[in-house]
């Protein structure tokens, strides 16, 4: 879906979100409540302006409009890959936009990404995967690599890993892996617009997605591991 | 005087702190491992590649994990990660003085992608979570494997980061990028480009680094153990006023250095004398000459 008819159908109250150069961003009405939309369109890649452009927008709304949550619509093909991203140190201008994300959640901004279209690796994970809660369109295109990429790297033949992606989650792309593994918080279909309202009355600050995982069979050990660490050796000598 | 570049990170977190001190969470003996890497036939490990625990440093109760760079290059998957989250997630259940990450990976491990990706992303907000208590997190970087990928990220929302001259960090390695994008664009085997871009004194005078050291245990230890003290000195928490002055700093870095073709012109431009020679200076010899031009935080 286009940007244009993604919006019209989220914030059919009306919204001024405009873009240039494949960054999206302005403000919506969403019920009683105006808020904050960043994003990406064209699949395109984020590179250090793209990162720099998306946290300033954050920043802004956290300076200017103290607890107005934060919508994040995800449509990247990754992190940019070029010498002069990496020079520049492409890694501190993610990790500022991840910042300055966790800066509104601790203020008091509720976040939600929705990935409309595609969402890889690098692009995703100080966009979408910081918000309170990520959710999906069925159809989002969601992954770091594809099988016949894994395939070759791994050295593990494509119908194997075709056959085994059937069962387990971890090996293959696409948003319904994503939320059996907990990454995804659900997949919306039919009314956007009132699930987007449902989406920000349910925000929650604390990182579950673990236990998501846990309960949908798709992630079965993280959970269970990062508690085991809490617990392990507890009565020992700290 | 041992080297943090040829050990291995058990011998790292060993040796980085106060001598017996270490205590293991989820120890090798406990043989928690990659389910995904069973399935596909590869090796596994009894540690899935990462080992976390506590220990003290100089006295200071400090909780600290040491990514394993020969076991799948350090890479993160479901376990890898979890152990990471628990990790960190205790330290704050515990009220440890300080978390240290001894990073070392090229990023997601491409086995088990997916689950990686996520765990990163739990893994860096857990990280922030850990500086929202008021404790601070140092990120030490100086094995053969750099701190490539999502881990790179992760790094960078640490309070400290102490890198030795070998050491590297950024996001996609020049293989990933020479792939995607030719030989002209980022030529993998010009070990010296690759220096210039990823390496440990790039990232100092860039100011994304604090503190560089010689290729040593004992230099990292003192190093970590006085970047604690600077980390509580100043405010350990994220706040509005550090990301606006983080937003300005990236922001001109942009404007001033953005035409820049090789990181010899950005060292020329902030005034170093005799850039050329940087990559031959010794840690202390660099530092004395980088710290009249080197941009963002003092040392």
């Amino acid at each position: 879906m286009n940007w244009k008819e993604l919006v019209n159908q989220l914030f059919p109250q009306g919204h001024d979100i405009a873009e240039r150069e494949c960054f999206l961003s302005g403000s919506a009405q969403v019920g009683h409540q105006t808020v904050t939309v960043i994003g990406t369109t064209e699949h395109t890649p984020i590179g250090i302006e793209i990162a720099q452009a998306q946290a300033q927008a954050v920043l802004a709304t956290v300076r200017d409009y103290p607890g107005r949550p934060i919508v994040i619509l995800v449509d990247t093909q990754g992190q940019r890959l070029r010498h002069r991203d990496e020079m520049l140190g492409i890694n501190s201008y993610m990790a500022h936009l991840g910042k300055c994300i966790e800066l509104a959640r601790r203020r008091g901004h509720k976040v939600i990404g929705l990935v409309y279209d595609q969402a890889l690796s690098g692009g995703f994970i100080t966009s979408g995967l910081m918000a309170d809660a990520c959710y999906a369109l069925p159809d989002a295109t969601i992954r770091v690599m594809g099988l016949p990429a894994m395939a070759r790297i791994t050295k593990v033949p494509l119908e194997r890993l075709t056959e085994l992606a059937k069962a387990n989650p971890v090996f293959a792309p696409g948003a319904e892996n994503y939320f059996l593994m907990g990454g995804v918080q659900a997949l919306w279909q039919g009314d956007l617009a009132q699930q987007m309202q449902e989406a920000l009355e349910k925000a929650d600050p604390h990182d579950r997605r673990a236990a998501l995982g846990e309960e949908r069979g798709g992630r079965r050990l993280a959970h269970g591991v990062m508690q085991a660490v809490m617990n392990d050796g507890i009565a020992g000598t700290a | 005087m041992s080297s943090y570049l040829e050990a291995s990170g058990r011998e790292r977190i060993h040796q980085l702190l106060d001598a017996g001190t270490f205590e293991e969470f989820l120890p090798p003996a406990r043989r928690i491992v990659s389910p995904h890497l069973e399935q596909l036939d590869t090796p596994v490990s009894f540690d899935d590649g990462v080992v976390i625990g506590r220990g003290r440093l100089r006295g200071r109760m400090v909780y600290a994990a040491a990514q394993e760079g020969g076991f799948m290059g350090g890479g993160v998957g479901e376990v890898h990660g979890a152990k990471l989250v628990g990790l960190l997630r205790r330290a704050v259940a515990d009220g440890a003085e300080a978390v240290l990450l001894l990073v070392e990976t090229g990023g997601v491990r491409l086995h088990e992608a997916n689950a990686g990706l996520i765990a990163v992303s739990e893994v860096m907000r857990a990280v922030l979570d850990v500086r929202d208590a008021g404790i601070p997190v140092i990120v030490l970087v100086g094995g053969a494997n750099g701190c490539f990928g999502g881990m790179g990220i992760v790094a960078r929302c640490a309070n400290r980061i102490i890198m030795s001259e070998e050491g590297r960090l950024a996001m996609s390695g020049p293989e990933v990028i020479e792939t995607a994008n030719g030989v002209e664009e980022f030529d993998s085997r010009d070990r010296a480009l690759v220096w210039r871009t990823t390496g440990g004194k790039h990232r100092y005078l860039l100011g994304d680094c604090h503190r560089i050291v010689a290729d040593n245990v004992t230099a990292f230890r003192d190093a970590a153990s006085d970047a604690i003290d600077e980390a509580k000195a100043g405010e350990v928490e994220l706040s509005l006023q550090e990301l606006e002055g983080e937003q300005l700093l990236l922001e001109q870095r942009i404007q001033r250095f953005g035409d820049c073709a090789d990181p010899l012109e950005i060292w020329s431009d902030l005034g170093v004398p005799q850039a050329k020679k940087i990559p031959m200076l010794e840690a202390d010899a660099f530092t004395a000459i980088a710290n009249a031009h080197r941009l963002g935080a003092k040392a």
